[in-house]
C-alpha cells in the first residue's frame, strides 16, 4: 500500500513499500485513512531529533478514518464506522489509563516507561506504523477510536486527534485563573491553540511570541491575542518583565519543545550536536518570564535525553511545572460540544493540503515554513 | 525476548506500618496534590503493576525492552525490527537504563548508520534513492525559486571546485 517511508534526517517518500497493516492482536482494528496531517512534532523525527527513529518507519500520529477490519474482542466500534483516533495509544485498563491520563498508558510501549505509545513516532514511542498511510493498525480500538458525529466536518475531525486537545490541554494544565496574563511561545498549530483555548479557562491576557510574522499575524487574528516577534525584541524575557509590571506573567506555555531557536548554545547542544534532548530555549524563556509563584505547562515534545534547564530558576521563583502529552480521549467529548457550538473553528488553520503521494513536499514545505505553511493535510489516494 | 525479571519485584508497600516515623502524615491533605489530572487514589493503583492486563499480542519478531519495565507490554509496535549493524548498537543501548547516556547516545549513532543501511537496502532492491524527491526540494523549487537556484549555483561551483583541485592533485 502506499505510505510515507522515512529514509533519514529531511528525507522522506511515499512508496509501496509498506504491506497492507494486519489484525495482530484481538483488541486491533485496522482503518482506511481518510485525512493525516504533518505535525509539528513530525519535524523533530523528521530533523532527526528523536531517538531511535528507524529508516522505513511510517509516521503521522493525527489521522480520521473508516474502520475497515476489527479484531474478535473489539465491541465499540464496527466496520464502516468513520473515526478519529487519538494519537496516543492506550489500554484504558492500566493504573495510568485509569486516571484518564491516556497518554501515558503502561501497556502500550515496550522500549520505554517514560513516553507513552504514539502512532508513527519512532521505537521511543513504540514502533508504531503512523497514519501518514492508505491503512494504518490501530490497537485497543475500543479506548481510543472516537466515532464521527455527522455534523462534523472531516477537516475539523482530523484537528481533533492531536492539535486542538494538546493547546486545550497547554491551557488546562496552566491552571488559569479569572484575569490571568498567559504567555504562549510559539505560533504553530498547538501554540496557535493553546492561545485560543487559554480564554475559555478565563485569562485576560494572552501574549504568543514567535519568530515568523506570517505565524503571528494568523494567530493574532484567529485568537484575538498580542503578539510579539522575538527577533525584534532585545530579550523576550525583559519585555515580558516590562508588559507585566515587572512581576512577569501568571502562566507561561512551551509550546515550542525541541526545536527552539533564539540561543546559541542551546541549538549547538541540543539540535546541532544532539547531546540534551533538543533546544530548551523556549522553556528558558518561559521559567525566566513566569511569575514567581506561577506555573509554567509544557506540551512541546523534548527527546529523552537530559536538558539544559534552568532549575534554580525553578526552585528559586516557586514555580510549578506541569507538563504531559495530551490525554486525547479525555478531552474529546468537552471538545467536540466546543466544535458543535462554534466556539473553537479547527479547520481554518489548515494551510494546505497535499496528496500523500507528496509528502516529501509536505514536510519540506512544513520545516522550511514555505509559503505561509501553518498545517498540511495530506489526502491518500484512497481516501 | 525472554523476560528476565519478575513483575513481583516491582510491587511497592506503600500503605505499610509507618508509627516509627515521629510525625508521619501528620499534615497530608489529600487535595494538595499537584498532578495533573489530579489523582483518583485508588486502592489498586497502589498496588503497583496488578492491574488486569490486556491479552498479550504475540511476540513473533524482535522487541527490545526498556530494563526499567518487567515485561513486554500487551500491544506494541512491529514497524521495524532491530536489523544489521544499527540493530546490533540499538540492542546494546537497550541494556541501560532510559536515564543513561549509555542508552540514548548509541541509539543516536544507530539512527544515523541505519540512514546508509537505507540506502544499501534501496540499491540492493535496484531503487537508487532520488535525493531531489526525498528531500522535497520540488516545494523550494516552487515556493522559493530564487534561493533554490543560488543554492544549486553555489553548491555545483563548490563541487567543480573540488573536482578540479582533485584532478590537479593526482597529476602532481
Amino acid at each position: 500500500m502506499l505510505a510515507m517511508n522515512f529514509r533519514g534526517p529531511f528525507r522522506v517518500r511515499a512508496d509501496y513499500d509498506q504491506p497492507y497493516p494486519e489484525i495482530e492482536h484481538p483488541e486491533d482494528a485496522i482503518v482506511r485513512v481518510l485525512r493525516t496531517c504533518i505535525c509539528g512534532s513530525d519535524l523533530h523525527l523528521y530533523h532527526g531529533i528523536v531517538p531511535d527513529t528507524r529508516v522505513g518507519s511510517v509516521f503521522g500520529h493525527e489521522f480520521i478514518g473508516e474502520i475497515v477490519e476489527v479484531g474478535s474482542s473489539v465491541e465499540k466500534v464496527k466496520v464502516g464506522d468513520k473515526v478519529m483516533v487519538p494519537f496516543n495509544i492506550a489500554c484504558g485498563k492500566c493504573a495510568f489509563c485509569k486516571q484518564e491520563l491516556y497518554g501515558n498508558c503502561h501497556e502500550a510501549n515496550p522500549q520505554s516507561t517514560a513516553a507513552g505509545g504514539i502512532f508513527g513516532y519512532s521505537h521511543t514511542a513504540g514502533g508504531y506504523n503512523g497514519g501518514q498511510a492508505e491503512y494504518v493498525r490501530v490497537p485497543y480500538a475500543d479506548v481510543g477510536p472516537t466515532v464521527i458525529p455527522e455534523w462534523m466536518d472531516p477537516d475539523d475531525a482530523v484537528l481533533l486527534t492531536d492539535v486542538v486537545p494538546t493547546g486545550y490541554q497547554a491551557a488546562e494544565m496552566g491552571g488559569i485563573q479569572e484575569g490571568d496574563t498567559v504567555v504562549v511561545f510559539g505560533a504553530g498549530p498547538i501554540g496557535i491553540m493553546a492561545a485560543k483555548c487559554s480564554w475559555l479557562f478565563g485569562a485576560g491576557r494572552v501574549i504568543v511570541i514567535d519568530q515568523y510574522d506570517y505565524r503571528l499575524e494568523f494567530v493574532r487574528d484567529y485568537a484575538q491575542c498580542e503578539v510579539y516577534n522575538f527577533t525584534e525584541l532585545e530579550d523576550p524575557v525583559v519585555f515580558i518583565k516590562k508588559t507585566t509590571d515587572s512581576l512577569g506573567a501568571d502562566v507561561c506555555i512551551d509550546a515550542v519543545g525541541g526545536e527552539a531557536a533564539g540561543d546559541t548554545m542551546n541549538t549547538l547542544l541540543g539540535r546541532k550536536l544532539l547531546l540534551q534532548g533538543g533546544s530548551t530555549t523556549a522553556l528558558h524563556w518561559a521559567i525566566n518570564s513566569v511569575k514567581k509563584g506561577g506555573i509554567v505547562s509544557i506540551v512541546g515534545v523534548y527527546g529523552p535525553i537530559d536538558a539544559l534547564v534552568p532549575i534554580g530558576n525553578v526552585v528559586n521563583k516557586g514555580i510549578t511545572i506541569r507538563a504531559n502529552q495530551a490525554s486525547v480521549k479525555k478531552h474529546l467529548p468537552k471538545l467536540i460540544e466546543h466544535v458543535k457550538n462554534g466556539i473553537i473553528d479547527p479547520k481554518q488553520i489548515i494551510s494546505h493540503r497535499i496528496p500523500l503521494e507528496e509528502v516529501a513536499e509536505g514536510y519540506h514545505l512544513m520545516s522550511t515554513k514555505l509559503d505561509n505553511c501553518i498545517k498540511p493535510v495530506l489526502i491518500p489516494p484512497s481516501a | 525476548m525472554t523476560d528476565e525479571t519478575n513483575p513481583a519485584e516491582f510491587q511497592n508497600k506503600r500503605g505499610g506500618e509507618h508509627s516509627h516515623i515521629k510525625g508521619w502524615g501528620i499534615d497530608r491533605d489529600p487535595k494538595n496534590d499537584p498532578t495533573y489530572p489530579m489523582k483518583s487514589r485508588t486502592d489498586e493503583e497502589i498496588r503497583g503493576y496488578t492491574w488486569e492486563r490486556p491479552e498479550q499480542q504475540p511476540v513473533n519478531i524482535e522487541v527490545l525492552k526498556s530494563v526499567e519495565r518487567p515485561n513486554i507490554t500487551a500491544v506494541f509496535g512491529t514497524s521495524v525490527p532491530p536489523s544489521g549493524l544499527s540493530g546490533a548498537i540499538r540492542r546494546y543501548a537497550f541494556k541501560y537504563s532510559e536515564s543513561s547516556y549509555g542508552r540514548w547516545l548509541p541509539l543516536v549513532l544507530a539512527d544515523r548508520i541505519n540512514v546508509f543501511e537505507g540506502y544499501f537496502d534501496d540499491i540492493s532492491k535496484g531503487t537508487f534513492p532520488n535525493i531531489f524527491a526525498e528531500r522535497g526540494w520540488k516545494a523550494e523549487l516552487r515556493y522559493n525559486r530564487k534561493s533554490f537556484v543560488l543554492k544549486s549555483v553555489l553548491a555545483a561551483t563548490l563541487t567543480t571546485a573540488g573536482i578540479i583541485l582533485m584532478i590537479n592533485r593526482s597529476r602532481r
